[in-house]
């Protein structure tokens, strides 16, 4: 017995996009959804990074000595070069993303791949400050060596638990980052990108935008706490 | 295009068209299925797997709890146990439960879909769940964790010598499974509705699973946040929690329950959903109060996050603090209480059928009655110091966890079994099960209330020879629980090959999922529906069906 | 009958009868309300069942001021049960003038408890009737619970961190004590048992088993530990007098003030870097690591005796004693010998 045709949906009036996926309607559904859904994903992201900077404010406000001599041995041009750097690198995914929209495949790899650039350097400084930091015996258990302070130095201890942990797993997001940047390299390459399709660039910036956003509050708060401490 | 509307219900098969399951073969469409229908199915064979596992642990330690001496398992080994089975029962059975079966195959349909929103992603759900799934069975085969479902600091982090690093790794990855679904969800309830589907139109399960998955998408990150730092402090063996320099094993507390107190309300908000489904069906009326029943399932949510630290009231909090928290507990109690008052008077001047379904929701309801007025007692602090951390509690939550949302998931299983089989189910022998389970239930927990007040604590292994009475006849209730559990199972099993073919609407209900075959087609509707009637419309129905219907 | 399937335990303390009175007003409020929604829905069940005449319902929506009705009374009947609940909490939270102070420390798997006389006992607590008693808790490793099913108390017992409970008994007897907070393998085994007897025969128990007073004993480390070289009795010492200095606020160097309660002085032996008082540097060496727990009690036992005000006590954690203090390494304790290694191997 031959297969029955199951009826579809009345065909679009233009052409069947080919990034259009059958469960949508059309494009403007796709596009609204999806960006929907990163607005939501971008709101558990909140709710991530909010439990841990909540948990390092409920310490701040009791060791607030420890925490001044903690953010000290920070390396703040270090610090400030990345924000910096990852401001830059946003205004660069911006820019692919109007690229996008208006179909400039080149400009649009350009951009992304100026992003990609940025957030590289960001991950490059970033490690030459652990590396330093683990040299200088700032990384929390058994490595930990640093003794300056001797009364303050268990809080301090906690202080770069903290410190670590949040970086680390801001690090951890750039690194997705820059594996999507890749991935959106790629298709915009192959010029998948145009006026009518150029939502996955323009989710990639809201993930960016987020993860460059997520910085903004990790610089001031571990490395510009102003404050009294014991010398 | 072309509408389908309620009064062209009368539906006509036309031959040979493949359903969702006939549509393709081989183990891989389904394990590389973007279907919502088949992730469905595939998450209901996971659950039900992690079930068995979780009751396992269960009859063990009611076994052992027969004698107040700790002969039966070590002590160490029945610690494992009680965690084991809260971590199995909560985050693989629970969490998931009605959401990743029963939302994901009736959620497009009901709101007249093809499919999720995101349907890879939903995919990706299943398989986190999974991998999950798999690392905490090694785990247990490799010795398991004994720090309780709660984790709790020091002891987690620093005394125990068992796989506490392994378990909080998987309950991280089976938390992007919840927070996944959520967001599915979500997005397809704000953008896939079908024409015509407005807000005030949806069925009370989707306003349910709304909720729900708000509650999945905001709270789940703050567990694996908190397990993120535990984990940390594990390998490091210094962290945030640590007496030692300077940390606060109970910010772990406010941290743990910040997410822990919402994902209750992601185990029973699903399940009231359930409950307003079946109640309409079953009375073949509208469920009074619809706008009060959905704005309720908003309010539980939201107020669900305020409410984390009344599970701390003897661990060290102010006592204003305290206060504050059993005010706010107060508060979202009454939501709850909306909706049970609801559903009851639902009932007047319906036409109101006994079948299993509904046997299994009124059952709920008694049962989650019970559940949460005892939660009433435990807001109460003064009474409160006496009753936690003891057996009390124990039956509190199994009250609304087990008494509320598994009788609930049952229910909801055999409503929507027709539709998501194509067969009808023996209703004598589910009668019989429903029946078992609720009458073993209560003789399981019900004498709990009691050696919770008479001071037995909970989470031990031995205990005083005064309980034992009371130990007794909780286990024997759970042996009869017991048999009710394996009853659908073998019942169930039968009836995809045995059962009578169900017609599109068996039970003469009003849903969109109702307008379509039994089982679906793999893209839900033949053509997109157009709504242009209210949610649980039945005289509109009705008439437009005239007698055709058999109950 | 009835006495062999009891449904509560003895009430043996001032607040256990409280606490019961609340029991039996949920009880009946909830059960009787619960029930009455049982037979409502029994009723309408049956007598709107689904038969021929009856295939579908009647349109009818009942009055929605009913819905209100619902909403207001549930919630007004819920603030009786918050005020109650709050008023009896308070009772059992706020700790009465001249309680008898008793030191308990939680370790696993056992409960040691101190008297101020200095006597000492593991698993057993001897108090007086009609006497309300005040125990200081502390634990030497996890989160414990001291529980006592008969007084209607219990308290979490944490690491580094003093916290109160008191009771008073009204009935003598042999009544259990419970750990009520999971605390590893043997759990359920850190039980024991709570003797209440007539004030004389307490009496005749202190006597038969005295060390010294805690306070006394205390002197005397303050003297080993050579406290008493900076903290002399006038303005020349290195530190501050200490004499009358146990529940008055303490000004800090940076000027704010601190109440110098249990939490403050054992704070101050473990990291004196803390909090220093105004006017003072900070030369005063850490004793973390040297003393021990139990000596710590003492310690700051005898500080309390050299102070004759009571601090207005707050049992549950006031502001200053949030700070937790870093703490020493476990220390079990003289005479006990060590449990199993406790730290975990296994990440």
């Amino acid at each position: 017995m031959s297969d029955i045709a199951i009826t579809d949906a009345a065909p679009e009036p233009h052409a069947h996009h080919p990034f259009l996926q059958h469960h949508f309607e059309d494009l403007g559904q796709q596009h609204e959804a999806s960006t929907l859904g990163m607005w939501m994903f971008l709101s558990t992201e909140i709710l991530f990074f909010g439990g841990v900077l909540c948990a390092y404010w409920v310490y701040r406000i009791m060791y607030p000595e420890a925490w001044a001599l903690a953010a000290e041995q920070q390396n703040k041009l270090y610090g400030g070069l990345n924000t910096i750097v990852l401001i830059i690198s946003s205004l660069t995914m911006a820019l692919a993303v109007r690229n996008a929209q208006l179909g400039k495949r080149k400009a649009t790899v350009g951009m992304l791949f100026a992003t990609l650039l940025f957030g590289s350097t960001f991950l490059a400084i970033k490690s030459i400050e652990y590396w330093q930091h683990f040299h200088e015996g700032l990384f929390p258990g058994i490595h930990f060596t640093w003794n300056e302070v001797p009364a303050l130095a268990p809080k301090v201890q906690l202080f770069m638990t903290f410190y670590w942990s949040m970086t680390g797993l801001h690090a951890l997001h750039m690194v997705i980052g820059a594996g999507l940047l890749i991935w959106m390299m790629m298709r915009s390459w192959r010029g998948d990108f145009g006026p009518e399709y150029y939502g996955p660039v323009e989710i990639m910036g809201l993930y960016w935008h987020f993860v460059d956003i997520v910085w903004i509050f990790l610089f001031p708060f571990l490395y510009l706490i102003h404050g009294v401490h014991h010398g | 295009m072309s509408s389908v509307t309620l009064h062209d219900v009368r539906f006509v098969e036309p031959e040979g068209t493949r359903n969702y399951i006939t549509h393709d073969y081989g183990a891989l469409s389904w394990l590389l299925t973007k279907d919502h229908k088949r992730i469905a199915i595939l998450y209901l064979f996971s659950i039900t797997a992690l079930f068995i596992l979780g009751g396992f642990f269960a009859v063990a330690m009611r076994i052992e709890l027969l004698t107040p001496e700790g002969d039966l398992l070590t002590s160490d080994t029945y610690n494992k146990f009680f965690t084991l089975h809260g971590i199995v029962m909560i985050f693989f059975f629970l969490i998931p439960s009605i959401p990743a079966v029963l939302g994901n195959f009736l959620l497009p349909l009901m709101i007249g879909a093809k499919d999720l929103a995101f349907p890879k992603i939903n995919l990706l759900s299943w398989y986190l769940y999974m991998i999950a799934a798999v690392m905490g069975l090694y785990i247990i085969i490799t010795g398991g964790v004994d720090t309780g479902w709660t984790f709790y600091t020091p002891f987690s982090t620093q005394y125990s010598n068992t796989h506490v690093f392994g378990v909080t790794f998987a309950a991280f990855i089976v938390g992007f499974s919840s927070i996944l679904t959520g967001l599915n969800f979500l997005v397809t309830i704000h953008r896939m509705r079908a024409p015509g589907m407005t807000w005030f139109r949806l069925p009370l399960f989707v306003w349910a699973m709304y909720a729900t998955s708000i509650v999945q998408l905001l709270a789940t990150p703050v567990l694996a946040i908190t397990l993120a730092m535990l984990m940390f402090e594990r390998v490091v063996h210094v962290g945030i929690f640590d007496p030692a320099i300077g940390g606060d094993p109970l910010l772990f507390q406010h941290m743990f329950w910040f997410y822990s107190h919402p994902a209750v309300y992601i185990m029973i908000l699903p399940a009231m959903g359930v409950a307003s489904e079946v109640v309409a069906a079953f009375t073949r009326k509208k469920i009074f109060g619809y706008s009060f029943v959905a704005y309720s399932s908003l309010a539980i949510a939201f107020l669900g996050f305020l409410v984390w630290a009344h599970h701390m009231f003897v661990s060290g909090i102010s006592v204003y603090s305290a206060m504050i928290f059993s005010f706010l507990s107060y508060f979202v109690a009454v939501p709850s209480a909306i909706k049970v008052f609801n559903w009851t008077a639902t009932l007047y001047r319906g036409s109101v059928a006994l079948l299993t379904p509904m046997l299994y929701i009124l059952g709920f309801i008694g049962l989650f009655t019970i559940g949460g007025v005892t939660g009433l007692f435990l807001a109460a602090i003064g009474l409160d110091v006496h009753v936690t951390d003891t057996y009390f509690v124990v039956a509190h939550f199994h009250y609304v966890m087990v008494g509320g949302a598994v009788m609930a998931y049952m229910a909801g299983l055999h409503y929507w079994w027709p539709k998501i089989t194509g067969r009808m189910y023996p209703e004598w022998w589910a009668r019989l099960a429903a029946l078992l389970i609720f009458a073993g239930f209560n003789l399981t927990f019900f004498p709990q209330f009691v050696l919770g007040y008479l001071g037995m604590p909970r989470r031990y292994h031995a205990y005083a020879p005064e309980f034992q009475v009371l130990n007794v006849m909780s286990t024997a209730g759970a042996s009869v629980l017991a048999a009710g559990y394996v009853l659908p199972l073998i019942y169930l099993l039968w009836s995809l090959w045995y059962g009578r073919p169900a017609g599109p609407n068996p039970w003469g209900a009003v849903g969109l999922e109702w307008a379509t075959s039994s089982p679906p087609p793999m893209e839900n509707f033949h053509e997109t529906p157009v709504v242009t009637w209210d949610a649980y419309d039945y005289p509109a129905m009705m008439k437009a069906m005239g007698e055709t219907q058999n109950v | 009958m009835l006495s062999d399937f009891p449904l509560w335990p003895d009430q043996a303390s001032t607040v256990a009868p409280g606490v019961d009175a609340l029991m039996t007003f949920m009880c009946l409020v909830t059960g009787g309300v619960s029930v009455l929604i049982f037979i409502v829905i029994f009723a309408l069940a049956i007598k709107y069942r689904r038969t021929p005449e009856n295939e579908l319902a009647q349109d009818y929506e009942p009055p929605k001021a009913l819905e209100a009705a619902w909403i207001i009374i549930p919630f007004l009947v819920f603030m009786v049960m918050f005020v109650w609940g709050s008023w009896l909490y308070f009772r059992i939270q706020r700790v009465p003038e001249n309680a008898l102070d008793i030191y308990a420390t939680g370790k696993q798997w056992m409960w040691k408890f101190q008297h101020p006389g200095g006597q000492r006992e593991i698993n057993t607590l001897h108090v007086p009737v009609n006497r309300p008693i005040r125990i200081t808790l502390a634990s030497e490793d996890v989160i414990h619970s001291l529980f006592f099913p008969v007084f209607r108390v219990k308290a979490d017992v944490l690491p580094n961190r003093y916290k109160t409970m008191w009771f008073q008994a009204t009935k003598t007897g042999r009544f259990h004590i419970f750990c009520a907070e999971y605390c590893g393998t043997l759990h359920s085994g850190m039980i024991g048992w709570v003797e209440v007897m007539e004030p004389t025969d307490y009496q005749k128990w202190l006597a038969g088993g005295a060390e010294g007073s805690l306070a006394s004993q205390g002197e005397k480390l303050f003297q080993k530990y050579a406290c008493n070289t900076c903290h002399t009795n006038d303005a020349t010492g290195r530190g501050p007098v200490l004499a009358g200095v146990y529940g008055t606020p303490v000004t800090l160097t940076d000027n704010s003030t601190v109440v110098a309660d249990e939490n403050y002085i054992r704070e101050s032996i473990l990291n004196p870097q803390a909090k220093i008082v105004r006017g003072f540097t900070g030369i005063m060496p850490t004793f973390q690591g040297q003393v021990s727990e139990d000596d710590l009690l003492k310690l700051v036992s005898y500080v309390r005796s050299l102070g004759a005000q009571k601090a207005a006590v707050v049992p549950v954690e006031s502001a200053s004693s949030k700070q937790t203090s870093a703490g020493s390494p476990l220390n079990p304790g003289a005479g006990i010998p060590p449990q199993q290694p406790k730290k975990g191997t296994t990440p």
